[in-house]
């Protein structure tokens, strides 16, 4: 099961990565999400797969999967749609204000000061 | 202890000057600070006996011990020498800037802090005994230094001169302390003094020669020694206190004080001896040269003191020589070189200071300091006359003042040098008195130009600004002092020599003399018709000469090159270094977020994929690997295919919604893994996430094909490739072994018997790791209000620009949009908005023992607000559930820490939790926890952040 997890994990991450390296906002923001759900298989794989119940000790069962990734992840999926959020809004204000969505135009000037 | 008091006394002083000054407005905050520097003075006064008795004092403070970094003090002949000019030269300058500078015209309060902070780190330097705390001090003495020079900042020529100190001096300090590592990496320790006890089994040690180098580049950088001298010329910028303080009694000594310091370690090895007294008998030539055809008259002392400092160290070079000759007496001789050197240290700071006081009086009440408009002020000025007088023949070294006493010396250590019967000396040795003699003519030409130049000849007050008069009695009062001690120490020298010069002495040259011995450092005014006479005869007569002829003969006055082409070389290589990082960084730092990602991921590929390749992780072991089922294995297809086909979608919907399937897939796999918690926070974020990418979809523009050059897309393909591949490589490896023993048992042992519940991942979200979350609700918030002011910042401004006529158009609103005309939507809502609000209740409260908890039943709650919303409108849910959202969020999180809050009542740790079963009427037996408190926070919080975000960009137009 590890391998295929592995694979799809590899999938995800590499989407993930060619999105944000794209011009698009919208992709990149997508390419976000991606690397997120590559983040959490990631931690769920690490801690090993199916070594026991769900985390809860009213299964009273001889052996429980790993709950620290869990409690990692439920952490970080929320955040990561607080993020999600505030970028999508920076995008589309971006977009409003500056009337593009593409990332080779919205680099910045060649002498800031 | 009383030795760190000391150091730390003008730190704190300078800390506090503004409260000080705030109680004593009326008087010139000078008189505030110039008990500092006198009480200072008196007190290493009061140590000069015990010093004189051959006693050192030390005393540690620990600071870094394990670095072997101590605040370690040490007080003997030389630090004591150091600290009295400090405190001594100290005193005399702030009597002297009470009067310099107007109270009413100048930022007195930064000029005073900036000038104790040197004094402290100036004592800093010469006290400390461990070389990582006395870089620190030294550094401070550049930045001190900095701060005055740059003390009229709003002067373009300032600015440059205290750029340019700052650049040289910390350049030479950061090659010191690189030299002061390499002392550490020899010898094993960082105290001087048990460097010094072990300098013998250092000289044969190959970093011996780099740390030399290194750390005689921080001295000669320090004491402006050539080819570095270029920034005290243009230190002179600062007020002329500080040039008589720091660029010429003190900072600039601070070289000289390395060298002497350090001078037990590297003595004895001809390097050392070479270029210490090369470089100082070069800088004493150059300098003097320079010095005589300057027009201004600080430019003039600049240079003096340049070559005054170049006489010293070569003095100090010629010392070493002593350690040639192993076993006692042997060297004997050359020592009086040293002793030279440390008399002239004195001699320099007394007439230098007494000089630059001078030149300041003359500034001060003439407007100017160019010696072409200056004349004749003797008439005027004949108190600062007779300072001057005193001062530049002091300098001149004419009898009877303390000068004459230490150059004759310098003769004699000239003499003797030639003695030396070893590196050929013999045949090159004579070049040492003959460049000496030289610079001593240009010394006296420069004095009596400083001198008569300023003072006699032809009156031609119509070119000045101001009527020239002689100074109030207060600014005369420090030169004057000075003065008399040019004269008292040229009549009575061996006032200084014994109490001070031989301890001194004894302290450079450890281990010369047996123990019970002393130097002998008497010194005599008149000691016959020797060689040394004759050469100051010879000065006096060639020196009038030359005096008489500089202004006629050009080499005498103008530059011999045309410009000064150090400071070009120094200007230029700036502007080189400058442009050049410039043009570097330009290169690479493109302004493209894609380049910038592109960097980070070549580096991630490069570093992890090497790290996989060296230990060898890229066989695998699949043994340990858990099964797999056809059904799991159709989940992982579809996962694959649908990631894979977002990149090529060709509209943004069918892009979100394949991003949605991977989600999906994700919250099965989460089911498939015995992750209930996870799966149902996935699902209900998926969806809530559905919402906001339709509104935001509103705002953005549509997928474009993106018209792209094919190195871009192969770019992007080889990248994120690589990081595919690395990243399935690390996950199989990670899967493949296990190094530790999880913490994880920890939390599935005691989540029951410590925190009363039984779903072990909320217990560790609310109860073990209660503080991440509170923090990561906090971090929720700051997104959440970011949003908001993000859309309402930029709704005012376009309100304002819009103005009044505007009439707000509620069509395009997306909430408004679907208002009341939906009626089966509406139907089914009403409904099933209540099915989800008991249920979101039920996964809160069931939290602590089965799947749900805060995060949860909130994600919940905020979904059926927000199909509340979608189909009643947002003034419907306004009128329905009248809370302001934002209110929430803070209330929550205010729930929250006040929940950690209560522990401290019982006196426990931040967000310790308790529980109980209490036998409540109608629920009978319920447990009651802390931490539900604690989730009720993140219940709310999250709610309200949810809600504000999808509420806000709903209404955004």
């Amino acid at each position: 099961m590890e391998l295929y997890m592995s694979l799809s994990i590899g999938v995800l991450f590499a989407v993930g990565v060619y999105l944000i390296l794209t011009r698009s906002l919208l992709r990149i923001i997508l390419g976000t999400s991606l690397l997120t759900h590559g983040v959490h298989l990631l931690l769920l794989t690490m801690s090993r797969l199916k070594t026991g119940a769900a985390p809860l000790l009213g299964e009273k069962a001889a052996a429980y999967v790993d709950p620290l990734p869990q409690a990692l992840i439920l952490t970080s999926i929320v955040i990561s749609f607080g993020v999600t959020s505030f970028f999508f809004v920076l995008a589309y204000k971006a977009y409003q204000k500056l009337g593009t969505d593409d990332m080779e135009q919205l680099r910045g000037q060649d002498d800031e000061q | 202890m009383l030795l760190h008091v000391a150091i730390i006394l003008p730190l704190f002083v300078a800390a506090m000057i503004a409260v000080l000054h705030k109680l004593r407005q009326p008087f010139h905050t000078g008189w505030l600070v110039l008990p500092v520097p006198v009480v200072l003075f008196v007190y290493f006064l009061l140590q000069l006996p015990a010093i004189q008795s051959g006693e050192t004092f030390q005393s540690t403070i620990p600071w870094m011990p394990s670095l072997g970094v101590q605040f370690t003090v040490l007080l003997d002949g030389l630090a004591l020498l150091f600290a009295l000019l400090i405190s001594g030269i100290g005193s005399l300058v702030v009597l002297y800037s009470i009067f310099y500078l107007d109270k009413t015209k100048e930022a007195l309060l930064p000029f005073y802090a900036y000038l104790l902070l040197f004094m402290g780190a100036m004592l800093g330097v010469v006290l400390s005994d461990n070389l990582i705390v006395l870089y620190g001090f030294w550094e401070l003495t550049s930045i001190s230094s900095f701060l005055l020079i740059a003390f009229w900042h709003k002067r373009e020529k300032s600015k440059y001169g205290a750029f340019k100190s700052l650049l040289i001096t910390v350049l030479g300090g950061l090659a010191m302390l690189a030299g002061f590592i390499l002392l550490y990496l020899m010898s094993g320790t960082l105290s001087v003094r048990e460097i010094i006890a072990g300098a013998d089994a250092l000289l044969e040690h190959s970093l011996f020669v780099p740390t030399l180098l290194l750390i005689l580049l921080g001295a000669f950088t320090k004491s402006a020694q050539f080819p570095f001298h270029i920034w005290l010329p243009d230190a002179m910028e600062a007020p002329t206190p500080v040039s008589a303080y720091l660029h010429s009694a003190t900072m600039v000594k601070a070289g000289i004080y390395l060298v002497a310091r350090l001078s037990p370690v590297f003595a004895g090895n001809a390097l050392w001896f070479w270029l210490v007294s090369a470089v100082g008998i070069a800088t004493l030539l150059y300098g003097s040269y320079r010095a005589m055809k300057q027009t201004d008259l600080k430019a003039l002392l600049a240079f003096s003191t340049i070559s005054q400092l170049g006489l010293i160290m070569s003095l100090l070079g010629m010392g070493s020589a002593a350690a040639f000759y192993s076993g006692a007496h042997g060297g004997l001789l050359y020592t009086k070189a040293t002793l030279a050197a440390i008399f002239h240290l004195i001699n320099h700071a007394i007439f230098k200071g007494a000089l630059f006081m001078v030149v300041g009086i003359v500034d001060h009440e003439t407007g100017t300091r160019n010696i072409r408009k200056l004349g004749g002020l003797l008439s005027v000025m004949p108190i600062t006359f007779s300072i001057a007088l005193i001062g530049t023949f002091s300098m001149a070294g004419l009898p009877p003042f303390n000068g004459f006493l230490s150059k004759e010396m310098f003769y004699t250590a000239l003499l003797s040098i030639m003695s030396l019967d070893f590196m050929n000396m013999q045949s090159i040795g004579v070049l040492f008195p003959v460049v000496a003699w030289i610079a001593s003519v240009f010394t006296f030409a420069y004095s009596m130009i400083l001198l008569l130049r300023t003072f006699s000849g032809r009156p031609q007050f119509e070119k000045l600004e101001k009527s020239p008069h002689e100074a109030p009695t207060g600014m005369l009062l420090s030169p004057v002092i000075l003065a008399s001690l040019a004269v008292v120490f040229g009549l009575f020298p061996n006032l200084l020599s014994y109490s001070l010069i031989e301890p001194a002495m004894a302290a450079i040259h450890p281990g010369l003399l047996l123990s019970g011995e002393k130097f002998d450092v008497s010194i005599r005014i008149w000691h016959g018709w020797t060689p040394e006479l004759f050469m100051t005869i010879g000065v006096v007569a060639v020196g009038s000469f030359v005096y008489a002829a500089h202004r006629r003969l050009r080499p005498l006055n103008q530059p011999l090159f045309n410009g000064t082409s150090l400071n070009r070389a120094y200007d230029s290589g700036l502007k080189l270094l400058h442009d050049g990082s410039r043009r570097l960084t330009n290169r690479y730092m493109t302004g493209s977020i894609r380049h910038y990602l592109i960097y980070v991921f070549i580096f991630f590929i490069l570093s992890l994929g090497w790290t996989l390749y060296r230990t060898d992780s890229v066989s695998m072991d699949f043994s340990r690997f858990s099964p797999v089922s056809v059904y799991e294995m159709v989940i992982n297809l579809v996962l694959i295919i649908a990631v894979l086909a977002i990149p090529f979608a060709k509209s943004r919907m069918i892009a979100i919604i394949l991003t949605g399937a991977a989600g999906y897939m994700i919250t099965l796999f989460f089911v498939i893994f015995r992750a209930p918690d996870l799966a149902l926070t996935q699902m209900i974020v998926e969806t809530v996430s559905v919402a906001l990418f339709l509104l935001c979809f509103f705002h953005l523009p549509k997928l474009k094909r993106e018209a792209t050059k094919r190195s871009f897309r192969v770019t992007n393909v080889v990248i994120a490739g690589s990081v595919g591949i690395i990243m399935t490589l690390i996950s199989l490896k990670v899967s493949d072994s296990k190094l530790f023993e999880s913490i994880s048992d920890y939390y599935l042992k005691y989540s029951y018997e410590m925190a009363g519940g039984k779903n072990v991942v909320n217990v560790i979200l609310v109860d073990f790791r209660g503080f991440d979350t509170m923090l990561e609700i906090v971090v929720l918030g700051i997104a959440s209000f970011g949003i908001y002011a993000l859309i309402r910042l930029s709704m005012g401004a376009q309100a304002e620009r819009a103005g009044d006529a505007a009439v707000p158009d509620t069509r395009l609103q997306p909430f408004q949009q679907v208002k009341s005309n939906n009626v089966i939507l509406q139907m089914i809502s009403r409904f099933v908005i209540f099915i989800i609000l008991t249920l979101a209740l039920y996964l809160f409260f069931a939290g602590h023992h089965n799947p749900g908890g805060g995060f949860i039943g909130a994600l919940l709650t905020a979904a059926s607000l927000i199909l509340l919303t979608m189909a009643y409108g947002i003034q419907t849910m306004r009128e329905v559930i009248p809370l302001d959202f934002k209110k929430l969020t803070a209330f929550g999180l205010l729930v929250a820490i006040l929940t950690g809050i209560g522990s401290f009542v019982f006196e426990v740790p931040f967000l310790s939790h308790s529980y109980g079963y209490f036998n409540l009427p109608l629920l009978g037996e319920t447990e009651l926890a802390t931490a539900v408190l604690f989730d009720l926070g993140v219940f709310m919080t999250v709610v309200g952040i949810t809600m504000t975000i999808i509420l806000e960009i709903g209404r955004d137009k």
